[in-house]
């Protein structure tokens, strides 16, 4: 158990904003009935930045912005923005805005109508509201259809007006959620492109809701992995894929394998498999990505150990391959398309990329 | 797909009921709009527009016209009043208590009409319950006159007996507007209010449309409550046809009547179909 707490202590699960705090979510937690959705949620938004909510469906990721649109009440906890009490305001306080999953256009209006609303029921000057709405459907590009009703428009159309109709209320954070589900996978990857630069653009924070980890790598300063209502690690993509703190997040970015073994007296033992290691004497469980295994090349220092073949499987510039081991622990490696002939081969990888991780414990 | 034996078994009989019971009457109603009663009291079988003209000319068609459909006016304008607000708590804010509360708008609907009319007349009588009540507390000195017999009564009697009608349009169509519209107002920063007036009043108005149609129509038709409740002032355009059809034999003017009153419901059922559908987005 002492070695699982101090590895607690080398991977931190909370990374520090890099800027100023915009939002603080303290000890959220959400009870629908008997059912536990949230608990006890912490976590800092900074200003200006592109934060992800990334988890499995029925993770509490949309519960946690409806939460924070005043959609929903927390069962306790606080939500703090800019120093005032955030949560006790309704939604219609909040300088927040929200692009929704279907996106939620007002059916009975134009384009042009859609995102003049927020203006309008704040009642700002006409000419200011023209000039806004035009400056907002000009960014999306939208103009050319501004007096169509949104029944007209196409669904990657229709997301760009709700990103407008959000936008042109210049909020202090904008909540997505899942906002680009329900496009087709080309679409998906454009707009993906397009929301980070409009992102970097206008300087306002996004908190964008997703179960697609791609995405979530492609567009995030900093990604927070919910699993079952609890927050299982918050860091930027490349940390979150490179340092994984728990096996639940290895797994759930991007390919891993996962070996069960124990370090005693420095070295590290996982069935035949054995490295130097300057971990504390225990159980571990390590993460090995699959591109940090290679063909060997006798490199001193490494790990080696002869595999059989399984399977190999195409994915474009790279081959994903299983191997099994002599003593049956069965590899996943990643190499260049077509590099693998032959039934038997030897593999190796840096001691060092072996990264120790946490168990995740059962959840419901 | 379906065999033609089947196709038949299924089209005729209902093709067959509105054929004898739908297009036969109104045939024949059409043809007795342009005969006449002989002095002799036999129908004249010769085509003419005496029947229209009569109508035209003599005031009392037209002004009991004009007051039937004043009171039909009065008992949609009233029916909405009432049946809006409680479709808009039953839709937003019943909870748990929706299911019984819609039950309780229903049930009223399957008490005979007659005998709602007639509880109206045990109410609003001379010695009814209000004015004994009235009495009693001293409010009044003597029976209130104008509550019975009278367009009162009948505006009265009719708005509680089709009030149900407009919810149930109203109440459906606000069921229909997605949550997340109402929450994306909120998002915008519009409070309860302007939320209901830019998005959920706008995406009503087809159950508004349908259930002032319904009031409307029905009541324009009506000719029970003016019959037991509306005395002499209250008279309605449907007691007409019916004196005309009855003691009074001139079944061809009646039939003119009718006539002219299906033309005018067919009319507002077309328009209020067209609103309907300019105004849903389904």
């Amino acid at each position: 158990m002492s070695s699982l707490n101090t590895l607690s202590n080398l991977a931190t699960p909370n990374a520090q904003p890099p800027a100023k705090t915009l939002l603080s979510i303290r000890n959220v937690a959400k009870t629908f009935g008997a059912n536990l959705v949230l608990r006890d949620i912490s976590l800092e938004i900074a200003q200006g930045e592109f934060l992800t909510i990334l988890g499995e469906s029925g993770s509490g990721k949309t519960t946690l912005l409806r939460i924070i649109a005043g959609f929903e009440a927390a069962t306790s906890g606080e939500l703090w923005m800019s120093g005032d009490r955030l949560d006790h305001q309704p939604p219609y306080r909040r300088k927040v805005n929200t692009v929704f999953q279907s996106y939620a256009l007002f059916p009975h209006l134009t384009v042009e109508e859609n995102v003049a609303y927020g203006l309008r029921v704040a009642k700002r000057p006409d000419t200011e509201i023209k000039q806004r709405v035009a400056e907002a459907l000009d960014k999306v590009k939208m103009t050319a259809h501004a007096k169509k009703k949104p029944s007209n428009i196409s669904g990657g159309q229709q997301q760009r007006v709700a990103l407008a109709r959000a936008l042109v209320n210049r909020p202090q954070l904008l909540l997505l959620d899942e906002p680009l589900s329900a496009l087709d996978a080309n679409l998906r990857r454009q707009m993906q492109v397009e929301l980070k630069s409009l992102q970097r653009e206008v300087g306002i924070a996004f908190v964008f809701v997703t179960h697609d980890q791609e995405e979530a790598m492609v567009m995030s300063d900093r990604i927070a992995l919910l699993r079952s209502g609890e927050l299982e690690q918050v860091a930027g993509p490349r940390e979150i894929y490179n340092r994984p703190a728990t096996a639940y997040v290895a797994q759930f970015i991007g390919h891993t394998n996962l070996l069960k073994g124990e370090v005693r007296q420095s070295i590290a033992q996982c069935g035949s498999l054995s490295w130097k290691s300057n971990l504390p004497d225990g159980p571990f469980l390590f993460s090995l990505r699959p591109e940090h295994l290679r063909i060997s090349g006798g490199t001193p220092g490494a790990v080696h150990t002869r595999a059989k073949v399984l399977v190999q499987a195409f994915h474009g510039a790279t081959d994903l391959v299983r191997v099994e081991c002599a003593d049956g622990l069965v590899l996943t490696l990643r190499t260049p398309s077509g590099g693998i002939k032959g039934e038997n081969l030897e593999v190796e990888f840096e001691p060092a990329d072996a990264i120790p991780v946490r168990e995740s414990p059962e959840r419901t | 797909m379906f065999s033609r034996a089947y196709r038949t078994i299924v089209t005729v009989p209902p093709l067959a009921w509105v054929a004898v019971f739908l297009l036969v009457p109104y045939a024949l109603m059409f043809c007795y709009s342009f005969w006449s009663v002989s002095a002799a009291q036999t129908i004249v079988h010769s085509w003419n527009f005496a029947n229209y003209q009569e109508l035209l000319e003599k005031p009392v068609y037209w002004q009991t016209l004009l007051r039937s459909m004043w009171i039909a006016a009065r008992v949609m304008l009233f029916s909405l009043l009432l049946g809006y607000p409680l479709a808009y708590f039953l839709s937003f804010y019943a909870g748990k208590r929706k299911d019984l509360l819609y039950q309780m708008v229903i049930i009223p609907l399957w008490v005979s009409y007659l005998v709602r009319a007639y509880a109206w007349k045990t109410i609003l009588g001379s010695d009814g319950v209000l004015n004994t009540l009235l009495q009693y507390v001293h409010l009044t000195k003597h029976p209130l006159e104008f509550l019975l017999y009278s367009p009162f009564a009948v505006v009265l009697t009719l708005t509680h007996i089709y009030t149900p009608f407009t919810i149930l349009p109203i109440y459906a169509a606000l069921e229909h507007i997605p949550s997340n519209l109402v929450e994306a107002s909120h998002d915008l920063g519009a409070s309860p209010s302007q939320t209901f007036w830019k998005v959920i009043f706008p995406l009503s108005i087809p159950g508004v449309v349908a259930g002032a149609t319904f009031a409307f129509v029905l009541s324009l038709g009506d000719f029970l409550a003016p019959l037991l409740l509306g005395g002499p002032s209250g008279i309605m355009i449907s007691n007409i046809v019916v004196s005309l059809f009855g003691a009074a034999y001139n079944w061809p003017l009646g039939a003119a009547i009718s006539l002219g009153m299906l033309v005018i419901v067919v009319t507002l059922l077309f328009v209020s179909e067209r609103l309907e559908k300019k105004w849903s987005y389904s």
